[in-house]
């Protein structure tokens, strides 16, 4: 190998790839900006439905409770709910969103206040419904005042404590340091997050430098340098790497500061003054702490199998003859690399020397350990020796691939 | 000098069977002379110019390239070549100034030669006026002069041609034509991949007719006339390869 010339055609591809809009726009724009504004435009959005469901008062009709005239007039009262006359299609009411909710006050409820005996009150709702949800929330709250008040009045007329029907309280309280608690909860997103964009990342660049190549006709011209073809794939292909971690880096520090901004910026919105002031306390609530030290380690965990993806796409993208026949072949790809990642989301399966041999599952859950602080350096080794191992099996499949001449010139 | 001995190269092909692009070529090439391959669409020329070029591997025979072996020595026959054909484009994105160092780079050559020479050819291409210009924005002329350049940057011993005027205007054709001859008197071995007679007529000391995979007829442009009876190159040319009707 003549690192010399892998220099050289890593820095023209560089330079190239640099000047090419689709490139840039796939590896360093996208990657970058998608995130926030995602997450701008659904808050915004989400924030402006809330705010309109809050400021109105839920229509709810009332139901029955001829024989309950004051629980009725607490109903009409309160003005956290607006009482509508009932009719007969309330059901149909509901469902087109005319009412928020109804609220069915069974025979005899009031009396039965009175006398001790237990009734059910039933609310009918659209489920799924966020105003009509809210329409529940408070006729909820309503009832669930008036039933603390009748316990309360009920216990009071036999001279009973209050506290008596509370004879303990159940607390719960976290053990685990909170790195653990967070690797838990984002542990598995993450790094199904990094592996997909390590894909992505990869294969513009991959398929530009080589279907590409071939349909415009340079790579002929290229061929006819006296460097090796294994330099040529070599330099070619740490562009197509440079692209895959390019792209996983600056999605991720989009990422990371999109949620730590936007969400201390929503939070202030959501809850006026006081949030703000404490938005900064809550941010340890709302962004959950991994170790730091483990978003390094799945960084080094990520290089071989960024290896291995770049080198995969870049040889599938070596056989096509044309820019689209090489999408056609690279992009159900995704599916292959989705799967293992979307399993290693899923809760309750952990790392075993089996899993460990497996590409990308192990990347997958044993990021999500690392994150969490947890280390097993016994499989930490295997795996990252493995992933070395498929990784050069890859790269040498691709220098392969690039020497066989029905391949490069495929009529 | 090229010298090749029983070039052949098979392909296969899953509706055809095996196919034997080029069959049992021989020939030699001295420096300082055109050897012209005349032969139509389909008739091996680009296997054996890719074969001399060390981009495609032969199946049988042998050739050496400026003394190299194309087989055993590929790297230095590339080092020794200068490759030009109607499917060796440019690098859209890059100048023409930075097409050419690109390729002085992968030929070995420090930055300050790669300066001087791409002065020189760029005097003698009349190049300065596009020179930091991107070559996706270049008129076909433009797009040939920097090819030219790109051949030339490591000053190769040969020079190989593979229908260089193809799909050419006139004038930027002649301008080929001109630049091949320009090789020969610099005493380059040059070889010239064609199927217009009137280029083998203007420019090539040697001809070989080339059809079917197969060198049917080779000799100087007299020769050839006076061996087949005809002065004029077309007729020669199908008497050869054996009537209007082959194809």
């Amino acid at each position: 190998m003549n690192w010399n010339n892998i220099i050289t055609v890593y820095l023209k591809e560089l330079k190239d790839s640099l000047r090419d809009r689709r490139t840039l726009l796939s590896t360093i724009i996208i990657p970058t900006l998608v995130m926030p504004l995602l997450f701008f435009t659904f808050g915004a959005v989400m924030m402006k439905i809330d705010r309109q469901a809050r400021a109105e008062t839920p229509t709810v009709m009332v139901l029955g409770g001829d024989d309950s005239p004051a629980v009725v007039a607490r109903l009409k009262q309160d003005t956290r709910i607006r009482v509508v006359p009932a009719v007969s299609d309330w059901k149909q009411q509901i469902s087109d969103k005319k009412v928020r909710a109804a609220v069915m006050i069974p025979e005899g409820f009031e009396s039965g206040l009175k006398s001790g005996a237990t009734a059910t009150v039933t609310i009918y709702n659209y489920t799924g419904e966020s105003k009509s949800r809210l329409g529940v929330e408070q006729v909820e709250r309503i009832f669930r005042e008036l039933s603390a008040v009748t316990v309360e009045a009920r216990l009071g007329a036999r001279g009973v404590p209050v506290a008596l029907t509370k004879p303990f309280e159940i607390s719960r309280a976290n053990v685990a340091p909170p790195e653990k608690v967070g690797g838990n909860i984002v542990g598995g997103f993450i790094p199904y997050i990094i592996i997909i964009l390590c894909f992505t990342g990869a294969m513009y660049p991959a398929m530009d430098l080589t279907a590409g190549e071939k349909e415009r006709g340079t790579m002929e011209t290229l061929l006819c340098s006296p460097v090796a073809r294994g330099d040529i794939v070599v330099g070619k292909f740490l562009m197509v790497l440079t692209a895959s971690i390019a792209t996983m880096v600056l999605s991720l520090v989009s990422m990371a500061l999109t949620f730590v901004l936007g969400g201390s910026y929503f939070a202030a919105k959501m809850g006026g003054a006081k949030a703000a002031a404490g938005a900064t306390a809550q941010m340890g609530g709302v962004i959950p702490i991994i170790d730091p030290l483990g978003v390094f380690g799945a960084f080094a965990m990520i290089l071989p199998v960024a290896v291995l993806f770049s080198a995969v796409i870049f040889t599938v993208a070596l056989f096509a003859k044309s820019y689209k026949e090489a999408q056609s072949y690279v992009a159900p790809m995704i599916f292959v690399v989705l799967l293992p990642a979307m399993i290693g989301i899923a809760p309750g399966i952990e790392l075993n020397l089996t899993l460990s041999l497996v590409p990308i599952l192990n990347l997958s859950l044993v990021c999500k350990e690392m994150l969490s602080g947890v280390w097993h350096w016994n499989y930490i080794a295997i795996i990252f020796g493995s992933s070395c191992v498929y990784a050069a099996a890859a790269l040498a499949l691709a220098v392969r691939m690039f020497n066989r001449e029905d391949v490069i010139f495929r009529a | 000098m090229i010298d090749a001995h029983n070039l052949t190269k098979m392909f296969r092909d899953k509706k055809r069977g095996e196919i034997r692009a080029a069959d049992d070529i021989t020939f030699r090439v001295a420096p300082g002379q055109i050897y012209g391959l005349l032969g139509a669409n389909g008739a091996g020329k680009t296997t054996t110019l890719r074969m001399l070029a060390t981009l495609l591997t032969p199946t049988g025979g042998s050739a050496t390239v400026a003394g190299f072996d194309v087989v055993r020595e590929p790297q230095k026959v590339r080092a020794n070549v200068g490759f030009l054909a109607a499917s060796t484009a440019l690098y859209g994105r890059l100048t023409a100034r930075e097409m050419i160092a690109y390729f002085g780079k992968l030929n070995g050559l420090a930055d300050a030669e790669i300066r001087v020479r791409t002065k020189r050819l760029a005097d003698e291409l009349d190049m300065h006026e596009f020179l930091d210009r991107r070559c996706d924005k270049f008129s076909t002329g433009m797009k040939q002069k920097t090819s030219i350049a790109r051949t030339l940057i490591h000053d190769p011993a040969v020079m190989i041609f593979d229908e260089p005027t193809l799909g050419l205007d006139v004038m930027t054709a002649r301008a080929i034509v001109k630049f091949v001859r320009e090789c020969r008197d610099r005493g380059k071995t040059v070889i010239y991949s064609t199927h217009v007679m009137s280029e083998v007529e203007k420019l090539c000391d040697t001809v070989g007719i080339i059809h079917g995979g197969k060198l049917l007829a080779e000799g100087t442009l007299p020769a050839l006339r006076a061996s087949h009876g005809e002065q004029d190159m077309e007729e020669i040319f199908v008497k050869v390869v054996g009537g209007e009707d082959t194809k």
